[in-house]
């Protein structure tokens, strides 16, 4: 399949203007709640101010009564689903959970359940008709600590989640345990010269799209269904929704509008299927548009957790063990990216001795989703700082020391299998080599300054796609996917086309499909539209060149292997004079056959790893325990760029995220189970004057699993900041951060302590 | 949001005579910075907005050497940070009123606005308790004068009846060698409400502070004067005993809460840096 | 509730509409007058997606209501372009890759108007300070400054 070591690329690696780009500068560019429909109704939800209640009953007759309002549904208005898992697409769900976190049936789980909705004529009518539900609660108490949760006499939310020895139910929070053994854990850290184990706390943290949620539907009476959202996953979408509501998938049209990010937080459904019942119901369009606060109390935030990590090394910094213990906050319902963080956590090494324990833990809050890398920034705040720890116990470089542990080729990962072609030293080697490391650290007056490196994995993924491509009679191309486009994808699939098509970027049109235009495609998740959507749209614009080829032939009276193809002309092998570029024989389609269109549905398993290794340089304020982020620069090896600025984006807003996470994101919980901060004024992410320049290296080391050589590169940028401004910290002011974020009141505290 | 009327009067007098009859349903509308967010949360649900920023007495910004700059209580931050008198006589002002918000929000909020929503952490009610600005109230019955360190009761209450207006804001001009200084700790670079937040404002005879007032934000049910903090100064040298002594002072004067922005220890520990800091830099200016 | 008759200036145009006291401009903006170029992120004026001109400041739409814009000039995003030719500020934003998923654009653009209408040749710290009230997810603002940073220095011939 590898071709692109011989191959000089003409459309790939070049910077073309995306092609959805002048819709969204302009504001012409359609979201979720741009959209309007005749006769449109407007949704609103109600939702549980409890942690964790009993719903003894519900009254919606006095919403019911105030003008305007034309449909009050509670969860009796939804089928009830039975336990049990199933499939979406290759990932397991539980349609249950699903449902009771879409809308609450018996008990609310957490702040900001949905426990009602109405529909009206105007959003204000719809909010005040949601004031007059009375819900009787039966209050229950709560835990919202991941480590509180695990004991035994910890409140229960979920009852029979467990499996005892004798195979009967047992009421137990913690949903899952995932354990990665090999070695001899005692011998190995029996070898070590130093042996540092610490213990971490991290907060549950927001994805933080700016757009909020939003669906729109219109239920049909003849039982065909559209809704209109901002998705990752138009096909995700529907599944989800058909489960929740027990229609046939075929029967809903998800059209997936433009959406305003996503971060792995726009992957499960909300308002899907309510909007959907609430047009059943009143037999006019719905829309529905998340607030800020619904959003940050109650969609997917990444869990917070609690992580224990112990390593050993001999003298030479060669890591002889390490033992990992972390506990996820799954949220309401299972479902936390700990596996993902167990697979991730020390993945950049080469360790023979290990143990990794992950717990997925039900707490009262939010239903955690996947965020960035989902797991793998919690973990490797652990590893990545002890790892900084030994190195200097043993006086060996920070950079050194990940050299000589480095993971290569073959080099086995902790989940057992074995690493293919990867470029984690070679991300070592560039940020050696890179301006900033080689610069001498900038001083502030008045500040301590520092400087940290961490390194970073995420596995990627692969997943199904579907693409097809079509030849205009102008010799351009049409090329449809079924991946909603958050980061610049439609351009890369479109110069993967256009490259192999010896077209320009701007002669292929990029479409997103919804789920009745196109074959199945799973969510824009895992970094895999560029390399799993990219490699369907490779196959069908190679079985377009094929057709082509053919016509070609037939015009020629030749065989199709006489035909060869260089720069958008073909060209006739057997008497060499014959030749006829690909815009002329678009325009004889109708006469040689017809038209042209290839297609390629596609789950592609050559997935290529991501590694990551970060610099950064800090100010830190010792009476505020403010943190300045002075410079930073990011390394990845990001296999063959398509789209270097798409590529250098992605890189730079994992950053930003990152240092988010690091300095000041939190959820912030009351006594009473509810959250405090739900507006962008106290959940803190970084704005522009919060962080410089982000310098980018991109390492391409080429996938061989993908036709142009791609490897996801949107998730691992985020896994490195707080542990790399972890150790910036330590290096400016001598004092270990253990717990995200790493605020002022805690830094303060630290320095305090450390000063008596 | 709650179905509400909207009245905008161009005078003073037609502005009173709709807040008086709107009574405890009616609310002054200023830049809406934090009315509106309030109503949509439904904090406050007045049936009766009245728009400020047409009454030609809540605009004004005019500076007289004997009298001081008189200040308009809804006239939008952003022409105030941008004048180049207030600037020249008041830079701690200058500095608190350029804290508010973004540019979107400096371009309605007003000073006026920010003070009598009443929060413990406004930025610029501690840097007019610096600088011991006084507060113009007019109602049906007449005006009435309250120093600003008086005008905040509790947490969004302030001496305000129902049928009350803040006109505008009477800052004294600084006499001789004198300057403030304002700052707030917050956890990002912008777009955070205060931590704490402190107005420092000294006047100087050669070396020795002939008078000095703090104004504290944040750290207390509603912003304070920190009047034995400043007392302390007097006929001293500004120097790091003095300055400490008076940060020492200001953290006996505060009694914060602890809430998710930051805790009790926390911000005690932070009066004294900003103290520090903000008499440090107001001495400098003055000289 | 009875509607209140509002006389304006969006975009250039004279424009009229209806709306209850209760609605924000943003509202009126997206839902009465179509103009859903503006986006609704927040509704607290954090995030500054909702950014518009008014009478020549950036302003939070969602902070303002319909009515208060009686008598007032307006700009959004849709009045950027000239026709069909971009505001240099669109274009250095298309250029830099300046956005990916795009739904904060709006905000950033008509807030970077707004700064280079009043200050022409910004430093970066000064375009980073304007531009604080405009939060991004996708981007880190790093290629969001060097656009505002092109785009002005295209504005002045340089």
């Amino acid at each position: 399949m590898a071709t692109q070591q011989e191959h000089k690329f003409k459309v790939i690696g070049t910077r073309p203007i995306r092609h959805d780009g002048v819709d969204k500068v302009t504001g012409r560019a359609q979201y979720g709640a741009d959209i309007s429909l005749a006769g449109l109704l407007h949704g609103k939800v109600l939702r549980s101010p409890h942690a964790h209640a009993r719903i003894k009953s519900i009254d919606t007759s006095a919403a019911k009564a105030l003008p305007g309002v034309k449909a009050v549904i509670t969860a009796q208005d939804f089928p009830e689903i039975g336990p049990g898992m199933a499939a979406m697409g290759e990932l397991p769900i539980n349609p249950q959970h699903l449902s009771l976190n879409c809308i609450a049936r018996d008990k609310v789980l957490y702040d900001g359940h949905v426990v009602a909705a109405v529909a009206a004529l105007s959003p204000h009518i719809a909010e005040e008709a949601t004031k007059l539900i009375k819900v009787d609660y039966e209050v229950l108490p709560h835990v919202q600590d991941v480590v509180e949760a695990m004991d035994d006499k910890a409140p229960i939310l979920i009852p029979g989640l467990g499996k005892g020895d004798d195979g009967e139910p047992t009421d137990t929070n913690v949903a899952n345990h995932i354990q990665f053994a090999r070695g001899d854990l005692a011998a190995g850290f029996a070898a070590a010269e130093v042996v540092i184990e610490r213990e971490f706390d991290t907060s549950m943290v927001h994805q933080g799209y700016i757009e909020p949620h939003n669906a729109v539907a219109q239920y049909s009476s003849d039982g065909q269904s559209t809704i209109w959202v901002s998705t990752q996953g138009a096909f995700t979408a529907r599944d989800q929704t058909a489960f929740v509501l027990d229609m046939p998938p075929s029967k809903i049209k998800v059209i997936p509008a433009e959406i305003g990010g996503g971060f792995g937080g726009k992957i499960p459904i909300y308002y899907e299927p309510i909007a959907l019942m609430l047009s059943k119901h009143t037999g006019k369009p719905v829309k529905m548009v998340m607030s800020r606060a619904d959003v940050l109390k109650a969609t997917g935030p990444t869990p917070g957790s609690h992580i224990k990590v112990k390593m050993g090394a001999d003298k030479d910094g060669k890591i002889t063990a390490a033992e990992v213990w972390m506990a996820y906050e799954a949220g309401g319902f299972p479902g936390s990216p700990v596996g993902a963080g167990c697979m991730c956590v020390i993945a950049p090494y080469d360790i023979e001795n290990l143990k990794i324990d992950g717990y997925d833990v039900l707490v009262n809050k939010p239903k955690t989703a996947a965020y960035r890398a989902p797991g793998a920034t919690n973990a490797a705040m652990g590893s990545e700082t002890v790892l900084d720890e030994i190195a200097e116990r043993l006086g060996i470089d920070p950079l050194e020391i990940r050299r000589i542990n480095g993971a290569k080729e073959g080099t086995a990962q902790p989940a057992g299998p074995k690493f293919g072609q990867i470029g984690f030293l070679e991300t070592l080697e560039a940020a050696q080599n890179s301006d900033h490391f080689k610069s001498e650290l900038p001083q502030v007056e008045g500040r301590r300054v520092g400087r940290g490196l961490a390194s970073g994995f995420w596995f990627n993924a692969g997943f199904q796609s579907s693409a097809t491509v079509a030849i205009n009679s102008d010799g351009t191309a049409n090329v449809v996917t079924g991946s909603t486009d958050i980061g610049g994808t439609r351009t890369s699939c479109a110069m993967i086309a256009a490259e192999v098509l010896g077209l320009k970027a701007e002669e292929v049109h990029p479409v997103v499909a919804d789920t009745e235009s196109i074959g199945h495609t799973d969510m824009t998740g895992g970094s895999r539209v560029t390399f799993a959507t990219g490699t369907a749209v490779y196959e069908a614009a190679q079985d377009v060149l094929n057709q082509l080829k053919g016509r070609a032939a037939k015009s020629w009276k030749v065989d199709a292997d006489k035909v060869a193809f260089q720069d958008g002309v073909f060209t006739c092998t057997e008497n060499g004079a014959e030749s006829m570029s690909l815009k002329e024989l678009a325009g004889k389609l109708p006469r040689t056959g017809g038209p042209v269109a290839g297609r390629a549905s596609v789950n592609p398993r050559g997935v290529g790893p991501g590694f990551a290794t970060h610099v950064v340089d800090v100010a830190v304020d010792e009476e505020t325990g403010k943190v300045d982020v002075l410079r930073y620069t990011a390394v990845q090896d990001v296999g063959k760029a398509v789209h270097p600025s798409y590529v250098e984006g992605q890189m730079q807003g994992g950053v930003a995220q990152g240092v988010g996470w690091a300095l000041n994101e939190e959820y912030v919980y009351g006594e009473d189970g509810c959250m405090q901060n739900t507006g962008f004024l106290d959940y803190r992410m970084p704005t522009c004057l919060d962080l410089p320049m982000i310098e980018t290296v991109l390492v391409e080391v080429p996938n061989p699993g993908h036709p142009v050589g791609v490897r996801g590169v949107g998730e691992v940028p985020i896994v490195p900041p707080p542990a790399a401004i972890a150790n910036a910290i330590y290096n400016a002011t001598g004092v270990r951060m253990l717990d995200l974020p790493m605020s002022p009141p805690r830094v303060t505290k630290a320095i305090l302590e450390k000063n008596g | 949001m709650h179905e509400l009327n909207y009245e905008a009067p161009t005078s003073l007098d037609q502005a009173i005579s709709v807040l008086a009859a709107a009574g405890e349903n009616g609310r002054m509308l200023a830049g809406g910075t934090d009315l509106i967010i309030q109503m949509r949360a439904g904090v406050r649900q007045p049936g009766q907005v009245i728009d400020a920023k047409k009454v030609p007495e809540l605009q004004a910004l005019s500076f007289e050497a004997q009298t001081g700059l008189r200040l308009g209580a809804a006239r939008a931050c952003c022409d105030i940070i941008a004048d180049a008198t207030v600037q020249q006589h008041y830079p701690g002002l200058v500095e608190a009123a350029g804290l508010i918000g973004s540019d979107q929000i400096l371009a309605r909020a007003s000073v006026g606005g920010n003070v009598c929503n009443g929060s413990p952490a406004a930025d610029t009610t501690p840097a007019l308790i610096a600088l011991g600005a006084v507060c113009h109230i007019a109602g049906p019955n007449g005006t009435r004068e309250v120093a600003v360190e008086d005008f905040v009761t509790a947490p969004g209450q302030t001496v305000l009846a129902p049928n009350e207006l803040l006109v505008a804001f009477q800052v004294p001009a600084p006499q001789g060698q004198a300057a403030d200084c304002y700052q707030r700790f917050i956890p990002r670079n912008e777009m955070d409400i205060a931590v704490v937040g402190v107005g420092s404002c000294v006047a100087l005879d050669g070396d020795t502070c002939t008078a000095a007032r703090i104004g504290l934000g944040a750290v207390a049910a509603r912003p304070l004067l920190a009047k034995e903090a400043g007392d302390a100064l007097v006929g001293k040298t500004l120097d790091d005993a003095a300055i400490e002594a008076a940060a020492q002072l200001a953290q006996q004067a505060a009694s914060p809460i602890s809430d998710m922005r930051g805790t009790a220890e926390f911000r005690t520990h932070l009066v004294g840096v900003l103290t520090r800091r903000t008499l440090k830099a107001a001495a400098a200016r003055a000289r | 509730m009875k509607k209140v008759y509002v006389q304006t200036t969006i975009n250039g145009e004279e424009t009229e509409f209806l709306c209850e006291p209760r609605q924000s401009l943003l509202e009126v903006l997206r839902d009465v007058v179509g103009y859903t170029g503006t986006k609704e992120g927040c509704l607290t004026g954090d995030c500054g997606a909702c950014s518009v001109i008014l009478d020549g400041r950036p302003t939070d739409s969602c902070l303002v209501l319909g009515v208060e814009a009686e008598g007032k000039d307006i700009t959004t995003v849709e009045g950027l372009a000239d026709g069909d030719a971009l505001h240099p500020l669109q274009k250095k934003f298309l250029e830099h890759a300046a956005l990916q998923c795009g739904i904060c654009t709006p905000g950033f653009l008509v807030t970077s108007k707004a700064l280079l209408d009043r200050n022409p040749n910004p430093t970066e710290h000064e375009i980073r300070y304007a531009l604080a009230g405009n939060l991004c997810r996708c981007t880190g603002y790093d290629k969001i400054v060097r656009a505002v940073q092109d785009a002005a220095a295209e504005m002045q011939g340089r």
